[in-house]
């Protein structure tokens, strides 16, 4: 249970930005700025953080489907982050991703054996005569009847889209699924009977996910562990139980803040942050989120917070995590930030 | 079936098969009827069916095939409409519905050869240069904004000038000058269907370029390039006609609806049928690939 199955190691994608005539770019979008993390077997890790922090480019550079400026990214043990196409075809097999638009990730002109038949392509275990057969199995994994086979992508509804891009992502045999917002597209009924069935696989041949949303309360009843995002950098990861009960970090604490609670007379008010979200080509120094923190010090405009451990599968960057913990600010207190 | 999804027969994949066929060509067959029932649309298809059949069953059709390719028949010039001939004769004498027939053959044909052959050209390239933003994308998109920043016809001229004037030459001249509209039309599409996730799920399982391209990309342009195809049959036919009418196309004594609009043209105040009846021809038909094309835009972008 302990093994890492993915661990990234200070990973950079830097988009090119405000290209010169020559097309050299003159400054660059930091959408994930040195990461380092692990995802072990077995695990659901759950990734959050408000709109355009990096979340998806994250996922995507961990599947290399963005570019990876520098850093590595072992799989298993192996160093997947320089290979070229042809030497990840291999790994491509093991790892998957379900997007969020299901509508949009199902080619229109392709009858859903098609669509299946191309990723049981890469696996190596079924032979193409009984690509037909596979297919029908894949299609009973998801709720879905065997005569789906021979139909179009629109002929079906947003739920069973989404199943279908997920018997889609099993094709292959995978170990590791990326979850790209992949319940945000549904209605709420629908996101839970995607969501139970996504647990049910995980157990049945024992993946791994990295789930990235910005809905918490998924999270808390999804993931094992939780990994906060700010300004394309990780600034907290958790158990998902303790996250938001007692967070560690004060941005942590503000997302939780912000969730609206379902109950009018609860007088709470809601914990909007002050400021902006700080541009990715030009985040502030030290603290990504020291211009938006109400425990900010000299320090924190200066200096980039180390890792510090708080458990054995969790760890915070904060200058005053300790101190924030000590006297228990993010814990208990009801003044908004 | 849930209990135990292997219990499914093998055969019984034909039957469901089958049936999930019929469906899809149900749906194929209301959308004909759709298409058919708007009037309009109905009209023009057979005006093109008739005009096809004429231009292909010219030799059975034609009250005289020989005149209609060219043979001179001095006793009867400059006749009005008649029994014998039934609208008109030409200043050589030649029976006007032969000629009209037998000028279809050429117009017609001309056109779908330029269309036909400017969308092959384009097509590929577009998809090449909308998919790859490197240096041959980048060489594609300026050779094309090179061709689309003059007027065609001034294009096509000009070619027709340096190659010399005839039927052949004047199709290699309009293609050149046409193909880039397809290779823009391709480019934006590719453009922003590349964005969308099912080629990204491609790229993840490790497909190529070509592959993408090719299974990805091409079928889902195909839509707007076969509306563009389409209403793009009259405007090659009508610059067809032009390159005639100005003596840079067909030559005579072939017969085609612009070079027969040209030689009635000296006298049109007094023999008006020698270029009225071509010219409706050629207006008819341009129309009618006109308003078929439209209806088959509506309808195909209705259905998403």
């Amino acid at each position: 249970m302990n093994e890492s199955l993915i661990s990234l190691e200070q990973i950079n994608t830097w988009f090119p930005n405000n290209k010169s005539l020559l097309g050299k770019p003159r400054s660059w979008i930091k959408a994930v700025s040195d990461v380092s993390l692990n995802i072990i077997e077995g695990e659901c890790l759950g990734l959050v953080g408000e709109s355009g922090c990096g979340k998806s480019t994250l996922g995507r550079a961990i599947l290399r489907l963005a570019p990876l400026s520098s850093g590595e990214i072992r799989f298993m043990g192996d160093d997947i982050g320089k290979l070229d196409n042809k030497w990840l075809k291999p790994y491509r097999a093991k790892m998957q991703m379900v997007f969020q638009d299901p509508k949009a990730s199902l080619n229109p002109k392709m009858t859903i054996f098609k669509i299946l038949s191309e990723a049981l392509a890469l696996n190596l275990r079924v032979e193409k005569e009984n690509y037909l057969e596979q297919s029908v199995k894949l299609l009973d994994l998801v709720d879905l009847r065997p005569e789906h086979i021979y139909r179009y992508p629109h002929e079906f509804s947003g739920g069973q889209q989404q199943r279908i891009c997920i018997a889609r992502a099993l094709a292959t045999d995978p170990k590791f699924i990326v979850f790209d917002e992949a319940t945000s597209a549904l209605d709420v009924s629908v996101q839970a009977q995607v969501i139970s069935l996504m647990r049910e696989l995980q157990d049945k041949f024992n993946l791994t996910y990295l789930f990235i949303s910005h809905d918490l309360s998924i999270m808390e009843y999804v993931c094992t562990r939780v990994a906060v995002m700010y300004a394309g950098q990780i600034i907290e990861v958790q158990d998902a139980g303790s996250l938001f009960d007692a967070p560690r970090h004060p941005y942590t604490k503000a997302l939780k803040n912000a969730v609206p609670i379902a109950d009018p007379e609860s007088g709470k008010e809601l914990g909007i942050l002050k400021g902006e979200v700080p541009k990715l080509s030009d985040p502030p120094t030290g603290c990504h989120f020291h211009p938006r923190c109400n425990y900010k010090e000299d320090i924190c405009s200066k200096k980039s917070p180390l890792v510090c451990k708080t458990g054995e599968n969790s760890w915070v960057r904060c200058h005053f995590h300790e101190k924030l913990w000590k006297q228990g600010i993010l814990i208990n207190s009801k003044e908004s930030l | 079936m849930k209990d135990n999804p292997m219990a499914v027969q093998t055969d019984s994949y034909d039957i469901m098969a089958q049936k999930v066929i019929q469906e899809h060509r149900k749906v194929k067959w209301f959308q004909l009827r759709r298409l058919l029932k708007r009037r309009a649309a109905f009209l023009s298809l057979i005006i093109l069916v008739l005009a096809l059949a004429a231009a292909v069953f010219a030799p059975w059709i034609a009250p005289y095939p020989e005149q209609g390719q060219g043979a001179v028949n001095l006793e009867h010039r400059l006749q009005p409409p008649s029994s014998n001939y039934v609208l008109g004769t030409d200043v050589y004498g030649r029976d006007m519905l032969s000629r009209v027939i037998w000028g279809g053959r050429i117009s017609l044909f001309g056109g779908a050869c330029i269309v036909f052959f400017a969308a092959f050209i384009g097509v590929p390239l577009g998809l090449w240069a909308g998919y790859n933003e490197g240096i041959s994308g980048a060489v594609i998109s300026r050779i094309v904004e090179l061709f689309l920043s003059f007027p065609s016809t001034l294009i096509a001229m000009a070619i027709s000038i340096l190659i010399g004037a005839g039927w052949f030459t004047a199709i290699i001249a309009l293609i050149i000058p046409w193909w880039p509209w397809y290779t823009r039309l391709v480019q934006g599409e590719v453009l922003s269907i590349k964005q969308m996730l099912y080629v990204e799920a491609a790229q993840m399982l490790g497909y190529g370029k070509l592959y993408i391209i090719f299974r990805h990309l091409l079928p889902n342009i195909m839509t707007p390039v076969m509306v563009m195809i389409l209403l793009d049959l009259g405007p090659a036919i009508i610059a067809i006609g032009l390159l005639s009418f100005i003596g840079l196309g067909t030559q005579p004594p072939m017969a085609d609806w612009g070079l027969m609009v040209w030689e009635g043209a000296p006298n049109i105040l007094s023999e008006w049928w020698i270029s009225i009846v071509p010219g409706c021809a050629m207006f008819m038909v341009v129309i009618a690939f006109n308003i078929f094309g439209d209806a088959l835009k509506d309808i195909l972008d209705s259905n998403g």
